[in-house]
This record gives C-alpha cells, structure tokens and sequence, in this order.
C-alpha cells in the first residue's frame, strides 16, 4: 500500500460529453488532492460535475485528459480489465439507490465482492457477518432487499463497500433517498468507518446537513471548484 | 457459485413473461419434433429394407405388369436364392377413406424373405392353406377390429369386382420400422379369377422380389436380371428394395424439402422470441450489470449471466417441448395410423431437440450480452432510480 500523505491526487482533469452536434464541458481542468484518511463532501447543484469527478476518481469513468493517481496508481493508464480489478481492491462504493441485487439476500449482496478474490466460503462468511455486524444488520442477513427498509439497504450497501477493506469509499448522495433519521444513521456510520476502520470517504452531496459530516467540504460549479 | 443463482433467480424473475417464452420454446420444440418425425417416418421404410432383397418391375413404369414367365428364368440367375412376386391389388375397404395398401403376393416365399413379418406358425399354416386366406398387420387388424376367421370384401379398383377374404393370421413387425397395416392375400386366388373374367390380364405380376445369396453381390445380380430380358417386349429395371422405397420418396421430396424448411423457420421464430426476451431483460437490468462491473466483475462474467438466463429459458421450454413431443407424437400415431404406421419419436430428434434449445439460448442473448458488455458504467448507473 502507497503510504504518502495523498491518497488521491487529481490533475489538470477535462471531460466534456458529446450531446448531438454540442459539446458540454462538466470539468474543466480540475487539480486537487486528498489526503489519507479525509472525509471529503462535494457539493454542487445539479449539472455542476460532481458525480462525473467522483466515477473518475473511482475508475468508473475516464478522463478526456489529465492524470488520477490513486492510492500511488495512475488509474488513467489502466486498460478496463486492469481498471475492474483495480476497484476491486481499493474502492468502496455507495449508491444513492443502493443498487443491491434484488434476486440476493443482504449476505449475498455484501459477499458480491467477495467471490472476485481467492477466499474460500468459510472465509467469505466469516467477512460477511463480520461486516453486517459492523452495520448492525447480522439479524437481517437473509432477508432480501425487498424486505428491508431503505436504512437498511444503504446499510448493506455500506457493509458491501467495505468487504474488501478498500483504502476509499466513494458515495454518491448517499443519504439523498432517505428520510432524516435514516440519513443520520447513514452518516453516523460513515463517520465510523473513516474515524475507526481510517477509510478515506469521498461524498458527493447536495445536502448541506449530510456535508456536515465530512471535514472538508468542496464547492464544485461549472466544472470547476469554487473558493 | 452466486452467479449460478443469480442465472436461475433472474430467469424467472418476471413469471409471467418467461412463463409465456418457456411456453413458447415448448410449443415450437414441439412441432419441430413432430416435423421431424414426419420425416423420419417417412424414411422409416428405407431402414426397414433389406439388403438381400432386389426388386424387378417393368422399365417403363410400375403400372406395367411383368410377365409370369419371368419367374423361372430369374431363379436361375447366379446367386439367386429365392423369387418371390407380387401386384399391388389397390382394392377399398367399405370407403376410400380407410385406405391400407393391399397386395396380392406369392405367398409361401414372400413370407419366407419377409422374416420381419412375425406370424404364429398355427395362423402361418392356415393362411397357405386357404386360397381366400388373407394376412393382416397388427395394426391394420386392431383399426378395423378384425378377428381371425372373418370375412372382409375388398372393392377391386384395377380388377373391378368385390373380392372376398378371410382373415387367416395377424402379423407383427420384429421392430418398429416394420410396417404393421399392411395386407397381403394369395396372387393365386386373384389369377385364377382374371383367367376366367378377364384373361388378358392373368399371368402378369406387378414385380418380383429376388433374395440374393450375398448383399454385395446385389447390385451383380441386379444386372444379369436385367440383361436377360433387355429385347424382350417388358424390359426389366432391378434395384436394391433401397433404392426403390428411395425411388418413391423421391416422388414426394418436394413436400419433404418443405416440410424440412418449415420446422427450421419454426427455430428461427423462437429465436426471435427469445431473443426480444432477453433483450427486454438485459434493458430491464442495465443498472444491476452497471453494478456488477462496478464492482470488478467482468464483461465475460456479465456476458456468461445474460447467456446462461437465456439457456435455461429455451432449455426449460425444450425440455418441457420434449415430454410433450411423445404424447402427441401418440396421438398423431394414432390419428394418421393409415398414413403414418411407424410413427414415433426417433432419438437422434431429442438431441437435435435439445442442440435446437442451446442453440436458441446461445444465439438469442449473443446481441443483448453484447451491449449490456459495451455499455459505459457511469452510463448504466444512471439508468437506475
């Protein structure tokens, strides 16, 4: 593991999509750093590029130019499988959806992950129950997701970002489909997992009260960060 | 493995819907089956020839007799064994809706190269015995309820006239392929009528049937049989009992060729089918596979759950066109005996069934896995909510 200061490291960052004979710049040569261990809010209205930077800091999406190092890897110079494997290992993530697989149960769903490494089922379980402990879900851990509330699906989504112990856990307004005790919950244990388990958090919000949570909070507005 | 569950718990994920293609894969497995069958019945006669058996009919068409003369001179062809010979009688029982195809044979030899013919030796003696005696297939007896003893009128068509018979043994085929509706009675009793009210049709047969001694010498014998009688006014063309079932088949291979291309556009639909299934599907759970590469799975990974949902859709519908395909094969059987006497499902047509339903389930998700591969993440995650 890449033990310098900086986990990510973001630079001269452009990506623009192609709608028709139009081009729409979302980002605009974007620099900045995170340090290991933040807990990092992006805030912006809708349309200001947030979501874009974090799938590109997350290696879901590519840049048009720049670099992304990240946890000491230029993930820009990665090919798509080497990219699938790479956020296997060190990324996390949180949906505002969820997005479990509805056909599998909590544990399933946390163990998704799981079934890309080398572990064996024993082991695998011991992770799974370990995680959901970790989100206070163990009980529920054979319910499908259509039985949970939506609390407690972010919650085994959260469990399912940390199965694999990634350095960063990026989420995608993670509270912006639930009500304000849910939400709370959500970013209590968010905040659990950067202040205990040391996870470097990148939240995309627009929710100033989820914002709160993070110790940093960045402005982003046409594609460019606000002072 | 999860992604074996996610196959099965996703291909049933909409009930309705794969209930309706499974359905639909069963129904056109079905009638591909049963086209099959259709062909394969109608070749059942070419298996079921022998290859010691050599026909001889009269060169310019089977309507023409051969003379009865022919008879000694072929016995005394080089390895010969034993002649037999035979016209088609045409004869209609009550109406012509109960057609059975009858003839009027030699009978002690026909039988003797007919060992496939299974009789009771009781009913085998009584039947050489009796001149009116005729013999049934099993089948053929069972349809019309015909007890050993009765008397049945056949309606002369080429020999105009009622002409009267008595059931004297019932025959079984040794195998399936063996025709069971069949009807032979004593060419004797039909020539020893025409010599009295129409002479000039008597001493005529329609075709010989030459045993030969060894199979590859069939096609020797075939020759000499031939050459003999090759100025003579009723020239002779001989052939394996092959060939000739061959010969008429080929009469009708154009209904064959289209059935035949039927039951593949039959496939080609059901391709169709599924493939618009899956296509829904895939569309459907964009954002799960979105999710799935999120994650580090891989395009083959995603590619392999699209594909395996698919085989077991068109599978489970084989599978379940399969079953169906023999009780209704029965029925068929049933229904079209006079038509179709060997009617049943051939093995090789439940594995060309179940190659049919990979096949389907392969070829229907190749486009749909291909874009569920190609679609950007960031892009199927926005399809989700």
């Amino acid at each position: 593991m890449e033990n310098s200061a900086n986990i990510v490291e973001v630079r001269n960052i452009c990506k623009s999509y192609q709608r028709g004979e139009h081009t729409i710049t979302v980002l605009n040569d974007i620099s900045f750093d995170i340090a290991r261990g933040e807990f990092l809010a992006i805030m912006g209205p809708s349309g200001s590029g947030k979501s874009t930077l974090l799938n590109l800091i997350a290696g879901i999406d590519r840049a048009d130019s720049g670099s992304i190092v990240v946890n000491g890897e230029d993930i820009t110079e990665l090919s798509e499988t080497e990219l699938a494997g790479w956020r296997a290992g060190n990324v996390g993530f949180i949906f505002q959806f969820y997005n479990l697989i509805p056909v599998l149960t909590a544990a399933e769903n946390v163990d998704l992950p799981l079934h890309l490494t080398g572990l064996s089922k024993k082991e695998r379980r011991e992770h799974v129950e370990a995680a959901l402990s970790m989100v206070n879900l163990t009980e529920r851990m054979d319910h499908y997701p259509s039985q949970l509330s939506g609390g407690e699906q972010q919650r085994v989504a959260i469990a399912r970002a940390i199965i694999t112990d990634p350095a960063i856990l990026v989420a995608d307004e993670p509270t912006g489909d639930l009500d304000r005790k849910s939400a709370q919950d959500i970013l209590g244990l968010m905040g659990r997992m950067n202040t205990e388990l040391g996870k470097t958090i990148i939240m995309v919000t627009h929710d100033p009260h989820a914002a709160q949570s993070a110790h940093i909070i960045r402005h982003l507005e046409k594609g460019e960060f606000s002072v | 493995m999860i992604l074996w569950k996610m196959i099965f718990k996703n291909a049933f994920r909409h009930k309705l819907r794969t209930t309706l293609t499974v359905l639909a894969v069963a129904v056109a497995i079905l009638a591909f089956g049963l086209l099959r069958t259709v062909i394969s019945t109608w070749y059942a006669g070419v298996e079921a020839s022998s290859a010691t058996r050599l026909i001889t009919r009269n060169s310019v068409s089977l309507i023409f007799s051969l003379p009865l003369s022919y008879y000694n001179k072929i016995r005394q062809a080089d390895h010969v064994e034993m002649v037999s010979y035979g016209s088609w009688f045409g004869g209609i029982y009550i109406s012509e809706e109960n057609f059975f195809a009858n003839f009027a044979v030699e009978a002690q030899t026909y039988l003797e190269l007919h060992p496939e013919y299974v009789i009771p030796e009781d009913q085998r003696h009584d039947f050489l015995r009796d001149r009116r005696g005729f013999i049934a297939g099993r089948q053929l007896a069972e349809r019309f309820g015909w007890e050993i003893g009765d008397i049945v009128t056949l309606q002369g068509t080429i020999y105009p006239g009622n002409w009267e018979f008595q059931l004297a043994a019932v025959y079984r085929g040794r195998d399936e392929s063996v025709d069971e509706n069949q009807f032979f009675f004593h060419w004797e009793y039909l020539n020893e009528t025409l010599e009295e009210t129409n002479p000039a049709m008597a001493d005529q047969v329609g075709f010989y049937l030459v045993g030969v001694t060894d199979p590859d010498l069939a096609a020797q014998v075939a020759e000499e049989i031939d050459a003999m009688f090759e100025n003579s006014p009723a020239a002779t063309i001989t052939e394996t009992e092959e060939s000739f079932v061959l010969g008429f088949i080929s009469m009708t291979e154009a209904i064959i060729q289209v059935i035949r291309v039927v039951s593949f556009v039959v496939i080609a639909i059901i391709l169709a089918v599924v493939a618009n299934t899956m296509a829904m599907t895939t569309r459907e759970r964009t954002g799960e596979y979105a999710v799935l590469k999120t994650l580090g799975y891989s395009g083959i990974q995603i590619m392999l759950l699209i594909m395996g949902e698919a085989l077991v859709i068109s599978l489970s519908g084989a599978l379940l066109g399969i079953v169906l395909t023999y009780p209704a094969a029965s029925g068929f059987r049933q229904a079209l005996k006079a038509f179709f006497p060997t009617f049943s499902v051939q093995p090789g047509t439940i594995l060309l069934d179940l190659g049919i339903g990979m096949l389907v389930g392969i070829a229907a998700s190749l486009i749909p896995a291909r874009q569920a591969v190609r679609i950007r993440i960031a892009e199927g995650l926005r399809r989700i909510g």
